[in-house]
């Protein structure tokens, strides 16, 4: 394995929007909105930043495509910018290729960037779209609710567990993400719902009712990054690094190759077992001290818990019901609401995630911050489906320790 | 090696319309509609056509033939989804027939089945002929009640025959019982007395007669009249007239299934081959424009007995619909509210689907020569990490395969046009796998493990060009699956 990124790369700066329906703002406020936060926070100027990538998913909703939208927004002074776009993980693959620029010396400083301006659609959910020419004639007329649905299926069989233990457990993770959320002004969805409201929702995709399931927000995220060097001579004394950056991409060996059961992430598995070896974590359930996870649905999030090796494999109800990953729990898990309730801007979504991890590390999360500042804060950003996807998993702490 | 019908085969949607529910709707209107009430009729789903149902038709009559022994298909129907594009051609790509086959493509008649059987039977060599009729009345229609949709399919041959042509005769003349045009969507009748007087029983009589003279059969000998008539009873009257006894009269299905139009002859003739005992005569008419006749005589040779459902099978294998509504829409009668998710662009590349007919239209997948993975679709680099070989894969046919659902959902955000779109993994019984469609299933019916068989469905409805696709989907397999 090689080397890695661990403590190349700090994290100077980092901004995000307000999350939600903001019927107000176009792509490029939101962007100009995560940016200004941002930049406020590193204390620099844009003609110090030397690159810029651009996080966007479904952009043909917004900007268009290429980079030029970001640039365009912030005036970036002609400098190299790049878009990528990697399913709902794409906030964190801009991250990565920031990290990777300045982690390689080819830049000084650099912008990541991610936005979705969502509430554009004319109805609910994520907007119904083409997949692709071959895949429009053999893949089936698929939502995401209804392929992250199946999750729950194939872990119930796998395990023998009754729809009821999985549906309260399911329950559970929505209760404590809307919790969460209630005490974080920049989340979507505020309000607190009670167990019985979740269980008897109206069904999305059989065994998912509305609220297990995420929103859709508008909104934007920004990290700017440099060198632990850099960060100091620029008069940081509290710096937050990069500990680890790994992304896994499904081969078609799950939706093609009957050695997956359908209960579980492979990709998820993978990258988790490579970002603890690139961070140096040995035992994640005593280590890690906070978790986002891509909880796009609640089954999700529960399945996810045991792909990052949190929890022992066929456990995580029973964490989940134990309150382990609630706000006051062992490793709170999405303590900024999640996408569930801070909303799921998909380009913004990996970004946002690591946002919560730098603000509880650096103690400056207000009123759910951590008692004790966490040490190592994980992140973890899906994109696609359970049969194919990609994961993208981030692992930041303190610089130095 | 002797000629005749080798194989039978016939399909009948499973969804099925309680007339009560037609009644019952349009009371308000045409009460006069109550006599027509008894019974069910076959309906379509809404992923169905002529095309899809002649698919079916034609594999259950290929149960346990060499498909590659045919020489041409005969495709009857006056509901074709294409006017310009040889529907037989999707048949026989659906159902992996040689491309050396040629295929026609016959229409335009009530008789069309039976007129393609007689020139099957005529011209020697080995045909597929398969009628299917998705049929299409007014609402409030006395036809929206008696008409139904079905197919049947008769394999023509040389080798063990399930029955030997005897006789046959035909007549064309132009009698305009009812017409559809190219600009009209729907059949615009006559009088049923005149019909029945002028048309049924001036014309049939004479044409059997010519049929049992060239036979050498007396009326008496017949003990299966399959003869679908538009006119109540008049079936009978036109037995009495041939001298054919009131009781060879077959059953016409109405209560069951309703009359399949073109296809109706044939399904009769299919149903009777199942009824019949070695030695019986049967005799099969198809009136339009003129009529058909053919005399047919069951050997001793059996129908297959596993894999087949035949006529019998594919009634028994029903679910009553009770949802006039439902029915309307499924036939585009009434306009819904689809929401905008409904309106997603479903453009198909010609191109791309002309590169990609094996896996999209024969749901042909691969199965590797290195290390004998089978996957679909078949693509250029093996899906067995272990192997990952290039270029080693051979054909490997999908669509007669059994798999279990691994897992699945029934989903109410995706736009479908019966909701909830079922849908989950299907796990091959010797491997391969695919996130497919489910058809005729009902949520709650669905489960981890659950055996289910490939069916060729229509995929997507392409409102702006007014093309359909067409895919693969799983539907539950009955406990006589293992049918290719």
């Amino acid at each position: 394995m090689p080397a890695g990124i661990r403590d190349k790369v700090a994290i100077l700066g980092m901004g995000c929007s307000k999350f939600g329906e903001r019927w107000d703002c176009d792509a490029a406020d939101l962007i100009v909105e995560a940016y200004a936060e941002g930049m406020r926070d590193a204390g620099i100027e844009t003609k110090q930043i030397d690159a810029a990538w651009l996080a966007t998913a479904i952009e043909e909703q917004h900007v268009g495509k290429s980079a030029v939208p970001l640039a365009t927004a912030l005036r970036l002074p002609f400098i190299p910018v790049t878009r990528v776009e990697n399913f709902c993980a794409s906030g964190t693959e801009a991250f990565r290729g920031a990290v990777y620029a300045v982690a390689s010396g080819a830049a000084d400083i650099a912008l990541a960037l991610g936005v979705e301006k969502l509430k554009d659609t004319g109805y609910g959910g994520l907007p119904q779209r083409g997949r692709g020419t071959l895949n429009n004639m053999i893949w089936s007329n698929l939502s995401a609710p209804g392929l992250f649905a199946q999750l729950a299926s194939a872990y119930r069989a796998k395990h023998g567990i009754t729809r009821d233990d999985l549906k309260r457990a399911m329950a559970h993770i929505s209760v404590k993400s809307h919790d969460n959320a209630a005490r974080n002004a920049k989340a979507h969805l505020r309000n607190k719902i009670t167990m019985d409201a979740v269980l008897n929702a109206p069904m999305v995709a059989e065994p998912l009712g509305l609220f297990d399931c995420c929103g859709v927000s508008d909104g934007a995220a920004c990290a700017i990054v440099t060198s632990p060097e850099i960060a100091r001579a620029l008069g940081k004394t509290d710096i937050v690094s990069v500990k680890a950056l790994q992304l896994s991409v499904s081969n078609g060996l799950e939706a093609q190759h009957n050695s997956w059961d359908g209960s579980y992430f492979h990709t998820t598995r993978i990258a988790a077992r490579r970002a603890y070896q690139e961070a140096g974590v040995e035992k994640p359930r005593e280590e890690i001290s906070l978790v986002d996870v891509h909880d796009c649905f609640s089954v999700t999030e529960l399945v996810t818990l045991e792909d990052l090796h949190l929890s022992p494999e066929g456990g995580a109800i029973k964490d989940v019901l134990d309150g382990f990953y609630d706000a006051d729990g062992t490793i709170p898990c999405q303590i900024d609401g999640g996408l569930k309730c801070f909303g799921h801007p998909i380009g913004a979504s990996g970004l946002r995630m690591i946002y919560e991890m730098y603000l509880q590390i650096l103690g400056r999360a207000g009123e759910r911050q951590r008692q004790t500042p966490p040490r190592l804060g994980m992140t973890h950003n899906l994109g696609g489906f359970p049969h194919q996807n990609v994961c993208s998993i981030a692992i930041v702490g303190r610089y130095g320790n | 090696m002797a000629f005749g019908i080798l194989a039978a085969g016939a399909y009948i949607p499973r969804l099925r319309l309680q007339r009560k529910a037609i009644v019952e709707a349009n009371r308000w209107f045409a009460p006069g509609l109550a006599s027509l009430g008894k019974g069910e009729r076959a309906i379509c789903n809404w992923d169905e056509d002529a095309i899809t149902m002649a698919v079916e038709a034609g594999r259950d009559a290929l149960v346990g033939f060499d498909r590659r022994a045919v020489e041409m298909l005969y495709f009857a129907s006056t509901t074709f989804p294409f006017l310009d594009r040889l529907n037989g051609g999707v048949v026989a790509e659906a159902l992996s027939m040689p491309e050396s086959m040629s295929a026609l493509d016959v229409a335009s008649s009530q008789r069309a089945a039976t007129s393609a059987l007689s020139v099957a039977l005529r011209a020697g060599g080995c045909s597929l002929v398969v009628a299917a009729e998705h049929r299409r009345a007014r609402a409030a229609s006395a036809s929206e009640l008696t008409s139904g949709d079905g197919a049947a399919a008769i394999v023509v041959g040389g080798g063990a025959p399930i029955a030997r042509l005897l006789g046959a005769a035909q007549s064309t003349v132009d009698f305009v019982d009812h017409f559809r045009t190219a600009e009209s969507e729907y059949d615009y009748q006559w009088e049923e007395r005149w019909i029945r007087d002028a048309g049924y029983m001036f014309i049939v009589p004479p044409i059997i007669a010519r049929c049992l003279e060239a036979a050498k059969v007396t009326a008496a000998d017949v003990a299966h009249f399959c003869m679908p008539a538009m006119v109540p009873r008049v079936v009978n009257s036109v037995a009495k007239a041939a001298g054919i006894a009131d009781g060879a009269v077959a059953d016409p299905m109405q209560t069951a299934c309703g009359d399949t139009g073109a296809a109706h002859a044939l399904l009769m003739l299919v149903a009777a081959l199942e009824k019949a005992k070695p030695g019986e005569r049967i005799l099969v008419v198809g009136f339009g424009q003129g009529a058909d006749a053919l005399l047919f005589e069951r050997t001793a040779q059996a129908l297959p007995s596993a894999g087949r459902l035949g006529c019998a099978g594919h009634l028994a294998r029903r679910r009553e619909e009770t949802s006039y509504a439902k029915f309307l829409a499924f036939k585009d009668l009434i306009e819904i509210e689809r929401g905008m998710r409904s309106e997603t662009d479903k453009l198909t590349p010609l191109s791309a689907l002309w590169r990609n007919r094996d896996t999209v239209t024969g749901m042909i997948g691969g199965k590797c020569t290195i290390c004998g993975t089978i996957q679909f679709p078949a693509t250029r680099i093996c899906a067995n990490p272990n192997c990952n070989a290039v270029d080693s894969q051979e054909p490997h046919p999908f669509a007669g395969k059994i798999g279990r659902v691994n897992s699945f959902t029934a989903d109410r955000l995706t736009y479908s046009p019966d909701p909830p779109a079922c849908y989950g993994m299907i796990q091959f019984e010797e491997g391969g796998r695919w996130m497919m469609d489910f058809t005729d299933v009902e949520a709650e019916t669905l489960a981890v493990g659950l055996r289910m068989r490939m069916m060729f469905r229509v995929k997507d409805f392409d409102p702006q060009r007014g093309f359909r696709r067409y895919f693969w989907k799983a539907a539950p397999a009955g406990a006589a699956d293992g049918r290719s």
